[in-house]
């Protein structure tokens, strides 16, 4: 009922607001666990072929946002636009880096095998994976500087390596806009390095990508566009123009107790009168 | 190797083996070949009494009808629990098979008296059991999966709660059973611990139909299943329906199940989901192989156990299927190739005999090295010094003993050579390493200096090669600095001043 | 003073109204039912003292179990119970092997073989626990198996060697394994002590719940620690996995205790289900011990009246007149079930039906602020407002009854006059109203002060958020906002007061 409230933004605004050439137009979203917000009226287009960092302290919520924009947690209000449509009509177009920590790499399957799983959709129900769909898989890899791993199994990777597989998964899906998440963690050097440079390859082929950042010192280096987030959205624009001292105080100075506590009142469902 | 056609191919020559056999024994009474398992327990049997010549040939040889009907049916049981298995543990989801089997019994109980009550006399019709008892397992997961999502109770109390009550359930609906006429000579009782003694040909029929369809619907799906048990999240957010294919996984574990009940009854059957599955880890890292290889480990430890059932009257089938399967357990945890921990263990041992090399040629380098001249070649200087034990002594903090012991296997591997009593001699070979090994010591610890500031955290020091571990590009800038600082050395100096204490600082 | 300072107490007296009128009603439910139960007891058969003592075992036995069960759903260890309620059975095999090896050889005489074998059982039963514990683990970190999978191949290994054991030495462990796995409660009242009528199962299940009680009691602080963060309490001197084995230790004896009674896969139920229950209903330790007590005692007495009532109430009608009873024990733990289902439907904080009651509550009266709030706007805007019901909901949204049975609150509650069809505010409305949309004024200027959003976003998130900005929140918001007067809209911010 809450929700009804808010689900009800009038058509033609958002039509208005997302333009279709954008590659990720969020619109007033907000998302909540067990109906307690933990990002707040988030309103934001992502530019058209550029890096964009999302900056935040931790339980800003960045990773939430990505899961939200790609329908993984349900958003209590607002609206997600991919390409100028919703994200499930637009799946093929987008590829999803997850963080590491979130699966079991003790799991019996190889490098190889792994970034195969990115052709799965394109594959489709029921059919094997074909020779050249491990063809493909192989260029990715390679791309990623991990040909000569390709038959290893993934727990003898080293994390850089593990994250590396990971973005070859991506790769291979060929998409237009990533989402990144985290990853630069626990990466060796070369690793990031490598990652930096496939980051700069997908920019120069017209991609988009967004990437949950966690290293302020590289920011500016490594990406164009910034989103600051610390449960609202503090700013976003060019990193030279956005990615100041003011703005970082804003997104780091703590986050804002009245949202905690107003989500905390939502929570329990307790009415103010 | 797991393609489609392998795995119908597969569940279809083990149909051909059937279709082999019955020839003329559809007209063989299904009578049980041993009484004494049919007959209440006698009180003056209490030795296991061990088979005659003749009894172990014609089990082995799978000459009796029954033996061989019920051999057949549980080794398509093993297979087809072997394979769902190993996606249940990769999903984590082991115990959810346990509460399945827990809960069909109220099925069970129900399909009876459903069926006695549109036909009497009609309860006993397995095909209906089975359903009804599939239909309460899923009843069961469905339960759980309520509880989960409306309540505050965490998983495991779910899953504790949900069999405990199912089966409470089914027992006092058993009871009611046993009071009806027609069902107390049912039988029901046979699910919970299992009777292969009972089990004829129409139930193998089930038993094969059921085999196939699971091992199809994998082989089908099994990049799916693959995908699901990997890494749902990615799943998800790939379109594939996540939920469905997780009920679906469970289906296939309750079809698994409920054909199970009859040979291995409910109580033990989650055995064989768990146990091929965790076994065949220990043997590949791949997930092909895995399956395959608990497929042939539920297969054959069903076969074996229901042979040896056979063979000794006095033990249940149920039982020693699941012992079977656990003997192959452990086998498989202490040799498998993979993860078993011989191999373990093992590779530990090696791996701190490397160190352990490295030790020593590293202490004979640093010992000798302010005795060479630098602008030469290192390695032919090396050879010419002899260098003693206690010499070594002071290079590192380790025993006397642990010394000797390697200087012992350096010298058997042929890096260095005893000239006289406590004196030894680097060999070429020997130096070579050695100049090796500090010079990837160095580049390493020069790394570390250099380059700390950029990242200081993400350095893998296991790795014996420093090439292999940062990018050609840093080795090389580093070889370069290094050059220029030290331009007629091939190695580089140790960055710090060599003694034991800074040993426990790298 | 402001009637909304004090939400947090008016909250939870009607949390606790819902608590009194959940537990009442249940309770007349459960009444009714059982003397309807009752009634047909009496004329169908006579409630003896067999059925006292049955009950009374049950309840002990239950009880018993309840105990370590509450601390096992705590640490999440649940199915490590369905674990150990399997394993006991090779335990109690061996040790009374044992037991009967020492009666042949000479060691004890027959005379006291028969309370050697009850020490070895429990004996058996202590050591089990913490082998299966024990063995888990290794398979576990040696054999790198997940835990829960580890669980399943130990539990059933051993399993398996106890129904082997026990089919092969049958006549030297005297143990029906039907009585083993299923519990034969009805025959084991039967069995009385010497020189008095009470059943010997009920004396030892009352001993094992007095035990564990006092356990409880002298390790309370300990148990609580190690339940709640084990790190925390080994960093504080007290072993977690001292009290893992323990723990494991005191439940197999319980087990074993009870299996007699109610069987060894119907405990799990005693196990889990009241501390489950209890779960549901409170989040206070000792509240918690209390009520899966309760709970327990509950579920004996409920279960053996439906097993010697509900059979031939529903088997007789169809056909079956020869069903008259049935197994207590599986029916203890289907009443144990119902009392979960009960509790996760209607307790009064987690339940099903009160966080509906809650949600439908909330609805409603947001639906009731929204329309004080509108033609508070109204009024603003041209000094008078009065609306039809149905007016107010084309303005509001949703359907027309909530609406409606919103202003019949309103007006009883004399916020909300009605001239007519119309309603207009009164004057204690017209406070209230006021500081509703004072609460959403200063969120939104709030919200653009720190927010990077366009003014017209701004207008949706304060719409929920107004509801729930208490007089607190509201100051917060103003000191914050250093007594803006105007919203970015710039619209008059209505004073707190006056």
């Amino acid at each position: 009922m809450i929700r009804s409230v808010l689900t009800q933004p009038s058509r033609s605004k958002i039509e208005n607001e997302h333009p279709a050439s954008s590659p990720l137009s969020i619109h007033d979203m907000t998302v909540a666990y067990h109906r307690k917000p933990v990002i707040w009226d988030i309103d934001y287009t992502a530019p058209q072929g550029k890096l964009v960092a999302i900056v935040g302290p931790n339980g800003a919520g960045k990773s939430t946002l990505i899961s939200a924009v790609l329908d993984l947690v349900p958003k209590a209000s607002g609206e997600v636009r991919v390409f100028g449509e919703e994200y499930h009509k637009q799946r093929n177009r987008v590829g999803y880096v997850p963080q590491r920590e979130s699966v079991d790499w003790d799991f019996p399957v190889n490098a190889l095998n792994v970034v195969a799983m990115g052709l799965y959709r394109k594959i489709g129900w029921c059919l094997p994976v074909m020779r050249r769909h491990r063809q493909t898989a192989m260029e990715a890899l390679d791309r990623v500087g991990m040909a000569d791993y390709a038959k290893r199994q993934i727990s003898q990777l080293s994390g850089g390596q593990q994250q590396r597989v990971f973005l070859a998964r991506a790769l291979v899906q060929d998409a237009d806009l990533y989402l990144m998440d985290e990853p630069f963690a626990g990466v060796d050097a070369s690793t990031e390095r490598a990652i930096v440079e496939i980051l700069r390859e997908l920019r120069e082929r017209g991609k988009t990508t967004l990437v949950v950042h966690h290293d302020l010192q590289t920011v500016t280096e490594y990406f164009d566009h910034v989103l600051l987030l610390n449960m609202r959205l503090v700013a976003t624009g060019p990193t030279s123009e956005v990615f100041t001292r003011e703005n970082l105080r804003k997104t780091y100075g703590g986050k804002l107790a009245l949202l905690d506590q107003v989500g905390h009142k939502m929570t329990l469902g307790e009415s103010a009168r | 190797m797991n393609s489609v056609p392998t795995r119908i191919g597969f569940a279809l020559v083990v149909v051909a083996v059937w279709f082999g056999n019955p020839s003329g024994a559809a007209a063989e009474p299904p009578h049980d070949t041993h009484p004494s398992r049919a007959t209440a327990r006698s009180l003056s049997r209490d030795r296991l009494e061990w088979p005659s010549w003749d009894d172990v040939t014609r089990t082995l040889l799978l000459r009796d009808y029954n033996t061989r009907i019920v051999a057949i049916g549980t080794t398509m049981l093993g297979v087809a629990a072997g394979i769902v298995g190993v996606f249940t543990l990769l999903r984590r989801r082991s115990l959810l098979g346990d509460v399945i089997s827990h809960s069909t019994l109220p099925g069970i109980a129900i399909a009876f008296l459903v069926m006695e009550a549109i036909e009497p006399g009609g309860g006993k019709w397995l095909p209906g059991l089975l359903i009804g008892a599939w239909l309460a397992g899923l009843a069961g997961i469905v339960c759980t999966k309520l509880i989960l999502r409306f309540t505050r109770i965490k998983e495991d109390a779910a899953l504790a709660i949900v069999l405990s009550v199912f089966f409470g359930a089914g027992m006092a609906l058993f009871k009611v059973v046993q009071d009806i006429p027609s069902g107390s000579q049912a039988g029901l009782n046979h699910f919970i611990l299992g009777k292969t003694a009972s089990m004829v040909l129409a139930d193998v029929w089930i038993i094969a139909e059921v085999s196939l369809a699971i091992v199809v619907i994998i082989g089908l799906l099994y990049k799916e299943f693959t995908l699901l048990s990997f890494d749902d999240k990615f799943a998800a957010s790939q379109g594939w329906p996540i939920f469905r294919l997780d009920l679906l996984l469970m289906l296939l574990v309750a079809g698994v199940t409920v054909i199970g009940l009859q040979s291995v009854g409910l109580l033990l059957v989650v055995a064989m989901l768990i146990t091929p599955a965790a076994a065949a880890r220990f043997w590949s890292d791949r997930l092909g192989r895995t399956t395959l290889i608990a497929a042939l480990l539920g297969g054959s430890g069903a076969f074996c156990g229901v042979l040896i059932s056979a063979m000794f009257p006095r033990l249940a089938a149920g039982p020693v299927i699941v012992l079977t399967g656990v003997c192959f357990f452990l086998v498989s945890m202490s040799f498998g190739v993979r993860r078993g921990v011989v191999v373990r263990v093992a590779m530990h041992r090696q791996l701190k005999a490397a160190v352990g090399r490295q030790h020593i040629l590293r202490a004979l380098f640093e010992f000798l090295e302010p005795q060479c001249n630098p602008t030469a070649p290192m390695s032919a200087q090396l050879v010419n010094h002899i260098v003693s034990a206690s010499d070594l002594q002071p290079m590192r903090s380790w025993t006397p003993k642990r010394l000797r012991r390697l200087l012992r296997v350096a010298e058997r591997s042929d890096f260095i050579a005893a000239v006289r009593a406590g004196g030894y001699r680097l060999t070429t070979r020997g130096a070579e390493l050695a100049h090796r090994v500090v010079r990837n010591h160095r580049l390493w610890e020069l790394y570390l200096i250099e380059y700390a500031d950029i990242a200081p955290s993400h350095v893998d020091r296991d790795a014996d090669d420093i090439e292999h571990l940062l990018a050609p590009d840093i080795v090389e800038s580093l070889e370069q600095l290094l050059s220029q600082r030290y331009p007629h050395m091939t190695v580089p100096p140790s960055p710090h001043a060599i003694d034991a204490t800074s040993e426990l600082t790298t | 003073m402001n009637q909304s300072t004090t939400i947090s107490p008016n909250d939870s007296k009607r949390r606790w109204g819902y608590a009194r009128v959940s537990v009442v009603s249940l309770s007349l439910i459960a009444l009714a039912v059982a003397s309807l139960a009752l009634r047909r007891v009496m004329i169908a058969k006579e409630w003896d003292s067999n059925d006292t003592w049955t009950v009374a075992t049950a309840a002990l036995a239950a009880m018993a179990c309840a105990l370590p069960g509450v601390f096992l759903v705590m640490r999440r260890q649940s199915m490590m119970g369905d674990a150990l309620a399997h394993t006991t059975l090779p335990g109690i095999v061996v040790a009374f092997l044992i037991a009967h090896a020492m009666q042949q050889a000479g060691w004890i005489s027959s005379a006291t073989y028969d309370s050697w074998r009850h020490a070895a059982m429990f004996f058996g039963a202590l050591v089990i626990g913490v082998v299966s514990a024990i063995l888990t683990e290794w398979v576990q970190k040696l054999g790198r198996v997940e835990a829960s999978a580890a669980l399943g191949v130990v539990f059933t290994t051993l399993f398996a060697v106890g129904l082997l054991l026990i089919r092969l030495k049958a006549d030297q462990v005297h143990i029906d394994p039907d009585c083993v796995l299923y519990g034969i409660i009805e025959t084991t009242v039967m069995d009385t002590i010497p020189n008095a009528d009470v059943p010997r199962a009920a004396v030892v299940n009352g001993l094992v719940l007095l035990a564990n009680l006092l356990l409880v009691a002298i390790f309370f602080k300990e148990l609580r620690i190690s339940a709640f963060d084990p790190a925390i309490s080994t960093a504080m001197g007290i072993n977690a996995q001292a009290m893992h084995y323990a723990l494991m230790a005191v439940t197999a004896a319980t087990l074993v205790s009870a299996f007699e009674s109610v069987g060894s896969i119907l405990v799990i139920a005693m196990l889990i289900a009241p501390a489950a229950t209890a779960h549901l209903l409170t989040d206070r330790l000792d509240h918690l011990i209390a009520i899966s007590l309760t709970v327990a005692a509950l579920s004996a007495f409920m279960g053996h009246l439906m097993a010697i009532t509900l059979p031939a109430m529903v088997f007789t009608p169809l056909g079956y007149p020869e069903v008259v009873d049935t197994n207590t024990a599986g029916m203890m733990a289907v009443a144990a079930g119902g009392l979960f289902v009960v509790a996760a439907l209607f307790g009064p904080r987690y339940g099903v039906v009160s966080k509906a009651i809650d949600q439908a509550r909330l609805t409603q009266s947001i639906i009731a602020e929204d329309i004080l709030g509108l033609l508070y706007r109204l009024e603003e805007e041209s000094g008078t407002a009065a609306l039809a019901i149905n007016q107010l909901t084309a303005m509001i949204g949703g359907r027309t009854w909530p609406t409606y049975f919103a202003v019949r609150g309103l007006a009883s509650s004399g916020d909300v006059a009605t001239r007519g069809n119309n309603c207009e505010l009164s004057d204690s409305g017209r406070e209230k109203a006021k500081r509703l949309v004072r609460a959403h004024r200063l969120w939104e200027s709030y919200m653009a002060k720190h927010f990077d959003l366009p003014a017209d976003h701004l207008h949706e998130t304060a719409a929920l958020v107004e509801h729930f900005l208490g007089a607190e929140l509201r100051e917060e918001l103003a000191a914050e906002l250093e007594d803006t007067a105007e919203d970015p809209h710039g619209r008059l911010i209505p004073p707190e007061q006056g």
